[in-house]
């Protein structure tokens, strides 16, 4: 980092430091303004996320690096990026209304929401162990306090409370991961790393087991059995707003980051960490699968459900190669959808000004809200994974990847831990269309949420009349990790 | 032509049934009417194209199934006997249409009657014009499907739904034998098409096949399973239990499915595989002794009958009989044309049938009949044809269609060919009794209903006596119509025109051409032509005789039958009981799976719902409620188990790497 400072060298961070200028920048006027402004600051959040976005898809997506080697910006970053962005968006615009019915419009939610989505931008490009670390903690620590954001009340305040111990627990983790590794290789940076991996064998086995630790700090993010234990508690206990922000965004983050890592400095080591990954996977799976089945609550079903689908991204990246990374991205991207499209249900879910969040809730939504309920089938089928919805699609690509890749037992095990989650997709299914009338919901006033609800259902119904471009966005994405 | 005129019920069928609330009953039944009527007008052109003119064709419409070597192909055979089955489909078909107007007036749902009638009649004109075995198997079950649905109709009714389930597993016995027969036949060919299974047939005589560790000639064998199929649809001895219990039905359907069509759908099997069974000697003959068996057995059973529409359905099942030992020995063409002839008026006497009901608020036994033809007149004449051209009294179309398939039997001079001579002569005496003792008991007589019944008496309504008077007019004409072009032998048309000898077009050779295959020794029907005159005179006189008997019985000494019933007590029991053949089955084979069934369906703890989907789901659940008890709550809980995870892990990993930490 010697010489002068030259700012055209900075530029593919541009987006980031534009996000970061626009939060600390919202950060104080909101000081100022205070509680009152804080639709204000909804709005100014939601300009500056599409700002930063348009930056993004401005600039030239192939790779470089900043001084220094610490952030890389190429056309997987890119991807991801522009993911986690229209999900923050997404999240904004569905909080504003959420925060004032709750009455926990305070300004501090927007400007965390951003700092979270920075720190996330930044992991998705770090290229050295420490970006990754300062990124990573950025993020959660936004996160922690967003999981307490509903301070008043005991589950709020709960959840804040283990997210934020058992993150600090593989934090903690994965710093010990990080310092065997540079231990043993010397170098922090990822390019570095797969250098001296490529001449040194001796070293292997210390820095798996640093690996391992680093590993299991990213599990625990992308809430991977069996480090997925704060996830259901939190899911249930955070605002609806938060959940939301929780189910979309970091998994994607996380997800991408882990590729990274393990794709960046550790390719050479992938028959190692793959059959890491492969317990990881199987273990999500089944768990995200079976402790889903009785559920009540549909936040804490969410997560269950979040739970095995990273499960089944899982399997795309073990198979290793420029395939498996598409098959991953194309399953988040859908996922993603999906999910936006359900919790803008559940963020309607409210009665007597009251937010309810159990499946019995739902019933009888068919007869009181009929275009909800089709819409809210269509994007549970498709979580199900049941043809011709998107949801197949992401499902089939990950699984056409691995049995060609050869792993047929994953494939498998795949199919049928999918077949015991539709049971509680379709339960929800069959509470809304066949169960005796609940009371209706409250008018749902939310613009931003019917939108969301409207392109997500319109989304995974027909995906399969134009699949051909969102798919070879997501594999193009990939390839920017295997060109070197 | 020919989309138009199989698939026009289908569009019927499907405006009526997805938008039948939209369209209203109206609406459906001017649909599915138009539908069917279109396609009975396309049909009767196809007629002249293909028939007349000799110009055969057929068409592929789209890929269905291709795997490997196994292709078959939505595609349509029009040769002439599929557009001969295509008239008489369509043109029954429009008539029962139009008269389930009338009928179902009262009905609630009138919409899906309509619907379910245009489905039967696409289903069964896919079976008439596949060109493969699947395309056929599509329709045939079609058949089979919306034949449950509409026996089943009234569900309201206990009887109808038990009936419609006995058709449904009845037929699943013929069916079994059926797709046997597409196996094996597979096997053999390497195809499913008929083209080639037809121009391959010669050479396969000689094939052996193994089935059931019984090795036999495998044309023999593919014969006899395809035949297990006919005898199902078709009502045969043996599977026929299920056709009388089917008059649960509306009657429209009983015309249309049950008398008409679907069980002609045998006939026409064995007809369009002629050119297998010609080379199957042993097949034909087991198909001649059960079609002579059946038309005797069917016809003792009608004479003891009181339910009309039994009496017509026995009677169905017999000349359906006439028409299998009429296949059997090779006058495919007779076989055939009293199909023709009888689904005129088969479908005449059952919508009469159907009036008679409608007049008398829905009485169906006969013993509360009588002396109503004065209050009936149009209805009355209209049974008189029927009965007159199903007893084959000269000149109505059963004569010649009757005549054709018994000179044929005798003229084969076989075993079985005489048999079932013989069995056809008594059935025809036993049919021209039970035809006449229906006319009697219903229209003559004592007046046996009761006053109630009697004040309601009405004529039916004009939408439903046209579609009779069309099919009257099928039932004079049909027979003198069409003799020379199904069964006329080519020397006898010779006719002189401008001095020179010229052979006419309307005769059997020139009608069929190709789609009919006889073996030149086996050409029956050109034999019948020169039988002994005793022998064309003999079904005639013993119809005489047998409405002579019933005029007898019923009108002029009232109370012989009793006492013939008495004297003759076991014989009469066992025709009454239908031959026990309910009975048997009953025992062999319901109690038992009836009791088998108990076993494993018990509710609750029992039954094997607790080891099979209980079983999982169970399991499921309970692992679903492990996992959710390992969900504490307490942070500790969930540290240990990511340090337990961790720890596992990398101990794993080492061990596998042989242990050594090298620095």
């Amino acid at each position: 980092m010697q010489g002068e400072f030259e700012f055209s060298a900075w530029v593919p961070a541009l987006p980031e430091i534009f996000l970061a200028l626009a939060s600390m920048a919202l950060l104080v006027a909101g000081a100022f303004i205070g509680n009152k402004g804080t639709r204000v600051v909804c709005y100014a959040a939601l300009w500056s996320i599409a700002v930063t976005a348009l930056i993004l898809i401005g600039r030239d997506w192939g790779r470089s690096l900043v001084p220094g080697g610490m952030f890389v910006m190429d056309s997987f970053a890119g991807l991801t990026k522009l993911m986690i962005l229209a999900g923050l968006f997404a999240v904004v615009a569905m909080s504003i209304r959420y925060l004032h019915q709750e009455q926990i419009n305070r300004f501090e939610f927007p400007v965390l929401v951003m700092f979270a989505g920075l720190g996330m931008m930044l992991m998705v490009s770090a290229n050295d162990m420490l970006s990754l670390y300062v990124a990573l903690e950025l993020q959660s620590l936004a996160l922690y306090v967003l999981a307490a954001f509903h301070r008043d009340t005991a589950y709020s305040a709960e959840a804040g409370i283990k997210y934020f111990v058992l993150g600090a627990i593989s934090s903690g983790m994965l710093l010990f991961g990080i310092s065997l590794i540079y231990g043993f290789a010397g170098s922090t940076n990822f390019d570095m790393i797969a250098h001296r991996l490529e001449d040194m064998e001796a070293i292997r086995l210390p820095i798996l087991v640093g690996l391992v630790f680093v590993l299991v700090g990213l599990a625990f993010k992308i809430s991977a059995v069996p480090f997925h234990m704060w996830t259901p508690d939190v899911y249930q206990g955070a605002p609806t707003a938060v959940t939301t922000l929780f189910a979309l965004v970091p998994k994607v983050a996380a997800m991408a980051l882990l590729i990274r890592v393990l794709f960046g400095p550790f390719a050479a080591m992938a028959p190692d960490w793959g059959q890491i990954v492969t317990l990881l996977a199987v273990a999500s799976m089944i768990v995200g699968a079976f402790a889903a089945l009785g559920q009540e609550n549909i936040k804490r079903l969410m997560a269950f459900s979040s739970i095995s689908h990273m499960g089944y991204a899982l399997i795309g990246v073990i198979v290793a190669d420029e395939g498996g990374v598409g098959s991953v991205m194309l399953y988040l991207l859908i996922y993603m959808v999906m999910t936006a499209g359900v919790f803008a249900v559940i963020l309607s879910m409210r009665r007597d000004n009251l937010a309810v969040e159990s499946i019995g809730d739902l019933a009888g939504l068919a007869r009181t809200r009929p275009f909800v309920a089709f819409a809210m089938a269509a994007l549970l089928f498709s979580m199900a994974g049941v043809p011709p919805l998107a949801g197949f699609f992401g499902k089939f690509f990950i699984f056409v990847e691995a049995v060609d890749a050869g792993y047929y037992v994953l494939a498998v095990l795949g199919v049928l831990t999918s077949v015991v989650a539709a049971y509680y997709y379709l339960r929800i299914v069959k509470v809304m269309f066949f169960d005796e009338s609940a009371e209706p919901f409250d008018p749902n006033k939310s613009l931003s949420g019917r939108a969301v609800l409207f392109v997500a259902a319109l989304f995974v119904l027909t995906f399969i009349a134009w699949p051909q471009p969102v798919i070879s966005i997501a594999y193009d994405a990939s390839k920017a990790l295997f060109i070197q | 032509m020919e989309l138009l005129a199989v698939f026009s019920p289908l569009a019927g069928f499907l405006i009526a049934f997805l938008f039948g609330r939209q369209v209203g009953d109206k609406g459906a039944q001017f649909v599915t009417c138009a539908g069917v009527i279109v396609a009975a007008i396309a049909s009767v052109v196809l007629f002249s194209q293909v028939n007349l003119a000799d110009a055969p064709y057929s068409r592929v419409l789209s890929e269905w199934i291709v795997a490997g070597d196994f292709v078959a192909n939505w595609g349509l055979r029009i040769d002439q006997l599929s557009v001969v089955m295509m008239c008489v489909v369509n043109v029954v078909s429009a008539c029962v249409h139009i008269y389930s107007i009338g009928y179902m007036s009262h009905d609630e749902h009138k919409a899906r009657f309509f619907a379910y009638l245009s489905l039967f009649t696409f289903a069964m004109l896919m079976l008439v014009s596949a060109d493969n075995l699947i395309q056929l198997f599509f329709g045939w079950e079609g058949v089979g499907l919306t034949s449950y649905l509409l026996i089943g109709f009234w569900n309201h009714r206990h009887s109808a739904n038990a009936a419609a389930n006995k058709a449904f597993v009845v037929n699943r016995v013929g069916d079994f034998g059926f797709v046997l027969g597409i196996f094996s036949i597979f096997l053999l060919f390497d195809s499913v098409q008929f083209e080639t299974i037809f121009e391959l047939a010669p050479q396969m005589a000689g094939v052996q096949l193994e089935f059931l560790g019984i090795t036999g000639p495998a044309l023999t064998i593919i014969g006899l399973l395809l035949f297990v199929g006919a005898v199902a649809k078709s009502a045969q001895l043996g599977l026929h239990t299920w056709l009388p219990d089917a008059m649960e039905g509306p009657t429209p359907v009983s015309a249309l499915i049950h008398a008409a069509t679907m069980v002609t759908a045998g006939v026409f099997l064995v007809a369009r595989f002629s050119p297998l069974y010609e080379y199957a000697p042993e097949a034909l003959m087991v198909i001649c002794v059960a079609g002579g068996l059946t038309a005797f057995v069917a016809a003792t059973i009608g004479m003891t009958q009181f339910d009309i529409k039994r009496v017509i359905a026995y009677s169905t099942m017999s000349q359906l009989g006439y028409m299998f030992f009429a296949l059997g020995v090779s006058a495919y063409g007779a076989a055939m044309f009293h199909l023709v002839t009888h689904a005129f008026f088969k479908a005449l006497l059952f919508l009469g049938a159907g009036s008679v009901i409608h007049a008398m608020s829905d009485e169906q036994d006969m013993r509360r009949m009588g002396g109503i033809w004065k209050h009936v007149p149009a209805t009355y004449v209209m049974m008189w044809v029927g009965a007159l051209a199903l007893a084959g009294m000269p000149f109505f179309a059963g004569f010649y269609s009757k005549d054709i398939v018994l000179e044929a039997a005798w003229a084969d001079h076989t075993w079985f060919g005489m048999f079932a001579f013989w069995m056809g002569i008594a059935a025809a005496f036993m049919t021209a009794f039970y035809s006449w003792r229906l006319i009697l008991m219903t229209f003559h007589g004592r007046q046996r209903a009761d006053e109630k019944v009697m004040a309601h008496i009405h004529e039916s309504p004009n939408v439903m006596l046209m579609p009779l008077v069309v099919l009257a007019v099928g039932s004079i004409m049909a027979g003198s119509a069409f003799y020379g072009g199904f069964v006329g032998s080519p020397s006898d048309e010779v006719v002189m025109r401008d001095g020179q000898a010229y052979v006419s077009a309307w005769n059997k050779e020139h009608f069929w051409g190709e789609s009919l295959h006889v073996l030149p020794q086996n050409d029956t029907v050109e034999a019948a032509h020169h039988v002994p005159l005793w022998v064309k005179a003999l079904p005639v006189v013993v119809g005489l005789f047998g409405i002579f008997c019933a005029y007898v019985f019923y009108l002029w000494r009232e109370g012989l039958p009793e006492r013939l019933a008495g004297a003759l007590r076991p014989v009469h029991q066992l025709f009454y009981r239908k031959w026990y053949f309910d009975e048997l089955y009953d025992l062999l084979f319901v109690r038992g799976s009836w009791s088998l069934g108990l076993v494993f369906s018990k509710k609750g703890d029992g039954g094997i719902d607790r080891f099979g989907p209980d079983g999982f789901a169970l399991v499921t659940w309970k692992i679903g409620a492990l996992l959710r008890r390992m969900q504490t709550g307490y942070v500790f809980h969930y540290a240990l188990v990511m340090m337990i995870g961790l720890i596992g892990i990398v101990s794993w990993l080492v061990i596998r790497s042989g242990g050594v930490v090298a620095p």
